[in-house]
């Protein structure tokens, strides 16, 4: 399916997604602590979920009808929170109390403490079920509303995710988008040295989903992706392989699984901050 | 249900869930295979369009439940306890304690009796596990009459519940009048020789013991504590202030379970002396329940000996 885009659209969500690259990289050194690696392979996924895709409401996180999103990889909070502020759910300002006591920001999301968290999560694995959960439990109240889930791929290790996977094929369980961010490096190795996933589109087939591929930094192609998996959703659960890597934009970071909870320095930050904007795009 | 009558909690869990189901629209029941034991499937005969049959997979069937409770819907999960509380003791904790979602936990076949299935099946430490999860109510119901009165309670609880059903018939003691309330034991045999303070499928047969032990002109006080948490504080204290030593009875391993929850209160409040009574920090194993309650220290006739032994020393 072709998505036609004005290109100031596409413009303006690759400098939003520059910006969260940027918020990222301020809150992990501001606090010294954060999961860098996985909030950098995150943010075209999360730009182009909430602010183009999902129908949500920033002035009223809670309001009915609307899309759910849970963040399956919960520790990737500097992304998320991130791309939070940039769409208006609480000023940018906070960040900088991320993972410090009292804030609401904590290390995993907490759905009753962050404006615009729809499910608190952190424990690996468990996402997915609570995204079919919404999902059925929306049908079963007759409302409407996508649920989308943001899933890791060392994750993707979990047991538990292929229960559901299971589940929502066996069922066809309807309006749930899986997205896999499919960086290629988990904590402390590659997935492929750690335990490989592949052939991992053929897994997904197999367990009777609808899979779609795409560039999980090309702002177009994840567009592309996601709004098509958004329609196709009506007819069973769909799931995207968003090909991504650990790190992006910063190139000591880049593909590193040292980076994977670790926040840079102040010589590493303004390295990371002037590559960048250097590029211009990303 | 009249007195003295047994019947299975289970076909009382199965019935109350239907009657529920008329009263609670967006109640929803997931099972793991086990509707046929644990009698959700008659839930799913009245209301196929409300019951999830999740298949063998409990940690899947746990996150969903918190998913649905999350929208909205009051989801009831329904399985073996030993499967439910550890298996998907993380799911639990993380998913439905942590974030508080009102979702309603049965873990049947709770304790010894199982089925004659043995060590693996036979959840002995899942109140000590459900226990130590900040914000979860847990009911453990004696009898078919309490049982029915559970099943609503935890409905009408805001929030997690953990209730604890068991297979096997259980003789009814409460007449229809009895009330269950959140946080409040029973008095179900007054007495001034001795106090025992039973849970669940143990308070019939403290009951009988003390029943026994009136021919012997020994007076056995039985509290039964219905709800493990939040614990009944007050009456603990009362007894332990009047007896200055309290046992407990449970279908549950010593630690962690309702002689542990005792002992806090006791520890905090009034400090006395609380034998224990229950599974003593082991694995059980194949074979008649009664055999196996009777090899544990836990028949009518072992509380019977307990209580003589205190009393008459």
């Amino acid at each position: 399916m072709k998505v036609h885009l004005e290109e100031t659209t596409l413009e303006e969500l690759k400098k939003k997604a520059r910006r969260i690259r940027e918020l990222i990289l301020t809150t992990t050194h501001s606090a010294g602590c954060g999961h860098t690696g996985g909030s950098l392979s995150e943010v075209e996924i999360l730009t182009a979920l909430f602010f183009n895709i999902m129908d949500i409401d920033e002035k009223n996180p809670k309001k009915e009808p609307r899309d759910r999103f849970v963040l399956s990889k919960g520790h990737a909070t500097p992304g998320y929170y991130s791309t939070l502020a940039l769409r208006g759910f609480f000023p940018e300002k906070e960040l900088a109390g991320f993972d410090s006591l009292g804030s609401f920001l904590q290390a995993h999301p907490d759905m009753h403490k962050c404006p615009g968290v729809d499910f608190s999560s952190g424990s690996l694995g468990q996402g997915l079920s609570i995204g079919l959960g919404m999902a059925q439990g929306l049908a079963g109240k007759g409302e409407k509303g996508v649920t989308f889930v943001l899933i890791g791929d060392g994750e993707s290790q979990e047991g538990q995710i292929w229960e559901a996977a299971m589940y929502a094929g066996a069922k066809n369980v309807r309006n749930i988008v899986c997205i896999v961010d499919y960086n290629k490096v988990q904590l402390a190795s590659t997935t492929e040295e750690a335990v490989s996933l592949e052939p991992l589109k053929e897994k997904w087939e197999a367990f009777n989903w609808n899979v779609m591929e795409c560039d999980g930094h090309d702002m177009k192609d994840i567009l592309s992706a996601l709004t098509a998996a958004k329609e196709a959703s009506g007819n069973g659960p769909v799931v995207i392989l968003a090909h991504t890597v650990k790190g992006k934009g910063v190139s000591f970071m880049e593909g590193r699984y040292q980076w994977h909870g670790k926040a840079p320095n102040d010589e590493e930050f303004q390295q990371a901050i002037n590559e960048i904007y250097a590029g211009g795009e990303i | 249900m009249r007195i003295g009558e047994a019947i299975a909690p289970r076909v009382v869990f199965g019935e109350t869930l239907v009657e529920l189901g008329k009263e609670y629209e967006k109640l929803v029941v997931l099972d793991a295979d086990v509707g046929a034991s644990t009698q959700t499937a008659l839930f799913r005969d009245e209301y196929p369009d409300r019951f999830y049959q999740c298949g063998i997979a409990e940690a899947n069937m746990v996150g969903m439940s918190a998913g649905m409770a999350a929208v909205g819907m009051i989801p009831f999960v329904s399985t073996f306890a030993i499967f439910l509380t550890k298996r998907a003791g993380d799911q639990i904790r993380n998913s439905i304690g942590y974030p508080g979602m009102n979702v309603k936990l049965n873990g049947a076949y709770g304790g010894l009796p199982t089925g004659k299935a043995g060590a693996t099946h036979s959840a002995i430490e899942d109140i000590a596990v459900m226990r130590a999860i900040p914000g979860m109510t847990i009911l453990v119901p004696c009898d078919p009459v309490e049982t029915r009165l559970a099943v609503k309670l935890a409905m009408e609880t805001e929030g997690p519940v953990y209730l604890r059903t068991v297979r096997c018939p259980v003789e009814t003691i409460f007449d229809e009048s009895h009330k269950m309330e959140l946080g409040k034991a029973k008095v179900v045999h007054e007495g001034g020789d001795a106090v025992i303070i039973s849970t669940g499928m143990m308070t019939p047969k403290a009951l009988r013991a003390a029943k026994a032990l009136e021919s012997e002109g020994i007076d056995l006080k039985v509290i039964h504590m219905g709800t493990i948490k939040p614990i009944d504080e007050d009456a603990v204290v009362s007894a332990a202030i009047e007896f200055g030593h309290i046992f407990t009875l449970e279908n549950h391993s010593v630690i962690g379970g309702l002689g542990s929850a005792v002992a806090e209160v006791t520890a905090k409040k009034a400090p006395c002396r609380v034998k224990m009574l229950g599974f003593q920090d082991i694995f059980l194993e194949s074979g008649d329940n009664e055999l196996l309650f009777s090899k544990y220290g836990m028949n009518v006739d072992n509380i019977k000996q307990e209580i003589r032994r205190k009393v008459c020393k």
